[in-house]
């Protein structure tokens, strides 16, 4: 048990999680719900990973997969703002297209080996007792951008015009629409940053994190847990950003907790036995499941900023004010 | 010069359209996939023939398709139930599994002791896997009724977490000699299997097609007359449609979402309760390759039809069968995604007309307006 290990690694596979969740709230905020984080991550890993491969650079294998990931988003994109499908099957489908897509696409690439985004520590930095190890040490440069990334898609958000009307589209698009803001080119934009997003995150799993393609193992449901996050989040990115490296510690840490054979003076079960680890696992679902509905609560809902019409179609001249 | 204009449908859709859709929904997903599969330098029509030979060649691969078509009718039913009310039930496969584990441990415990008869153990079984399910479905129900939690959220929490626990108790308790299973259950715990005729028939020798299919079958007439001619069917449509209409006429929508989420995880449940007597005669892991996300789209493709319900299932069973032995894998997901995407796009064309008019004229409300 060492918790600057785990706090290392909750930053490294929190990063993950981190790209794909402020994606959804960038999506979400703009009032549309994207259900296919996980397809769009799995077909980011494997075109991230394959472009690598066959290019030979992982920057342009990076740009890829955020493409892959936009591309496939617009999908969604068309069948809800443009068709106001449901949005929740649009999402699901969303998903197996993108994990069908990448299954068939990535055929062979299993076991290949691809150059990687490189790791490294941050000079001077380095050396701060405790925060040093944790944050500055041998970390992807993923990592890094994810720390730079978060403050910035906060501010955008809260503190500039384009992040007033992406609020105002998904809080009253009719009012927005009045005001000249162009709903539908707004929506489509914000899906489409949340493609990209997530598509980044897959190939920051599979060219940086946990390196390579293991079919749909890649991801192994990271889409759905990042959409859980967001309602976590509140949809601000700052405590998205706490939730996705929470995350990635708990995940360490229940591993790293079958190390020892006591805990404090006691007898460790997990030592004994690891199948109780079965049951720490479930610790991050229950904990999403508590904090959604902590965060349900109508009047908590109104305070913190959900966007009202999340959901909702945006059909111009039909829905009165 | 004609102008193409579209206009939101006043009168009923046509009573063919919605099935239409459903059909050019699945035409079309195969010639896409068809295309793809050239683009990759592959022979799509050497694919065709070789899925139709796994499927439905003969009837002893037709009878391998509807043992995968069994637990997806369940499934599919489940997602029907909710759907209706609108309230979107994403756990059925957390539920099949819950409904699994109820059913095993009416032997592993044993609740019934091994040696009664095959009736009794089944019928306990069966009513073991509708209350599993139903408890997993009540979770998200009371959270949805009681908190206004969103229940896509809990539903899908809950999917890992089913899984997780049915994985404890097969590394731990019940592992059959340290393997990811328990031992094998006793034949008293089977399903009848058109095989076990084969010694009078020997037409069905290897036949594996089980007596769950039938409960398949008689579940979907059940779920068809329940929203069709039950008072409370038509409580659940009338949420559906409007739920401020149904509280207005006094309908008790938090009991509602409590039962129809109940309703739904039992024939979830049901289905897991079928796949461990039916098929696998033991529980272990992994019992269900995404049967519970496959079925809310054959819910959605069969546009909410319990009897269409069936037929879908029969051809996404075929899908199955054929995806585990056609490459590349990932073949059977991506039709089924581009099947969904086909449905929800054309959808659109059932709330809205497309209309060719001839001259320029201006609306009422233009007139109106000037």
């Amino acid at each position: 048990m060492n918790f600057e290990i785990i706090l290392h690694s909750g930053l490294a596979t929190g990063t993950v999680l981190l790209f794909a969740t402020i994606g959804e709230i960038f999506a979400e905020r703009s009032g549309i719900l994207n259900l296919g984080v996980e397809g769009m991550m799995l077909l980011g890993a494997m075109a991230g990973f394959a472009t690598s491969l066959a290019v030979g650079n992982p920057w342009i294998g990076l740009a890829a997969a955020m493409i892959a990931g936009g591309i496939l988003s617009l999908a969604h994109g068309f069948v809800t703002i443009n068709l106001q499908a449901d949005q929740v099957v649009s999402g699901l489908a969303l998903t197996f297209l993108g994990t069908g897509l990448a299954l068939v696409l990535g055929e062979g690439l299993t076991g290949k080996n691809p150059p990687l985004i490189p790791s490294f520590d941050i000079p001077g930095l380095v050396s701060i007792p405790f925060i040093g190890p944790v944050f500055f040490q041998d970390h992807s440069l993923l990592v890094y951008i994810g720390l730079i990334f978060t403050p910035l898609a906060w501010y955008y958000i809260y503190k500039t015009r384009p992040g007033m009307h992406l609020r105002a589209v998904g809080e009253k698009p009719e009012a927005a629409d009045t005001l000249g803001v162009s709903v539908y080119g707004l929506r489509y934009f914000y899906v489409f940053v949340g493609g990209c997003l997530a598509g980044l995150a897959g190939a920051a799993i599979s060219l940086s994190i946990s390196p390579g393609w293991y079919s749909s193992q890649t991801t192994s449901g990271q889409g759905w847990i990042a959409i859980g996050l967001v309602i976590f989040a509140q949809w601000n990115p700052l405590t998205a950003a706490l939730g996705a490296y929470g995350f990635g510690a708990l995940r360490r840490g229940i591993l790293d907790l079958q190390g020892p054979p006591t805990l404090l003076g006691f007898t460790n079960p997990l030592y004994i036995n690891s199948n109780y680890g079965f049951f720490l696992q479930m610790t991050p679902y229950i904990l999403t499941i508590i904090a959604v509905i902590i965060g349900s609560r109508a009047a908590t809902r109104q305070r913190l900023g959900a966007p009202a019409a999340l959901g909702e179609p945006y059909i111009r001249g039909e829905r009165g004010l | 010069m004609p102008r193409l204009s579209i206009e939101k449908r006043v009168e009923d859709v046509p009573r063919w359209m919605p099935a239409a859709t459903s059909i050019f929904a699945v035409v079309a997903a195969f010639i896409i996939v068809g295309i793809i599969l050239k683009l990759m330098g592959g022979e799509p029509f050497t694919v065709a023939r070789f899925f139709w030979d796994a499927t439905f060649g003969s009837w002893a691969t037709f009878s391998d398709t509807l043992v995968k078509a069994t637990p997806l009718t369940l499934v599919g039913l489940a997602c029907t139930v909710a759907f209706t009310m609108r309230l979107w039930n994403i756990g059925a496969e957390g539920q099949f599994y819950m409904g699994a584990f109820f059913a095993s441990l009416v032997i592993l415990i044993p609740i019934i002791p091994p040696e009664s008869p095959r009736v009794i153990v089944i019928l306990a079984m069966i009513v073991m896997g509708l209350i599993g399910g139903a408890v997993w479905g009540f979770v998200p129900g009371v959270l949805k009724a009681r908190f206004n939690v969103n229940e896509i959220i809990t539903t899908l929490m809950l999917n890992y977490i089913a899984i997780l626990w049915n994985n404890f108790w097969i590394f731990n308790t019940w592992s059959d000699a340290g393997f990811q299973m328990t031992p094998t259950f006793a034949k008293s715990a089977w399903l009848p299997r058109l095989s076990d005729l084969a010694r009078q028939y020997p037409f069905f020798s290897g036949m594996t097609l089980h007596g769950g299919f039938v409960i398949a079958l008689i579940a979907s007439v059940i779920v068809w007359w329940v929203l069709k001619y039950s008072k409370w069917g038509y409580e659940i449509k009338l949420i559906g449609d409007n739920k401020e209409a149904a509280r207005y006429a006094g309908i008790n929508i938090m009991r509602n979402i409590i039962l129809v989420f109940m309703f739904s995880g039992a024939l979830a449940g049901l289905a897991g309760m079928i796949e461990i007597s039916g098929v696998v005669h033991r529980l272990q892991e992994r019992i269900s390759p995404g049967y519970g996300f496959t079925g809310i789209i054959i819910a959605w493709l069969a546009k909410l039809n319990p009897f269409a319900v069936v037929l879908v299932s029969i051809l996404f069973g075929a899908l199955i069968v054929a995806g585990r032995e056609i490459q590349p894998s990932g073949l059977a997901s991506l039709i089924q995604g581009i099947v969904l995407f086909m449905v929800i796009g054309s959808e659109f064309f059932l709330r809205y007309q497309v209309k060719f008019t001839r001259e320029e004229k201006p609306s009422i409300e233009e007139v109106k307006t000037a």
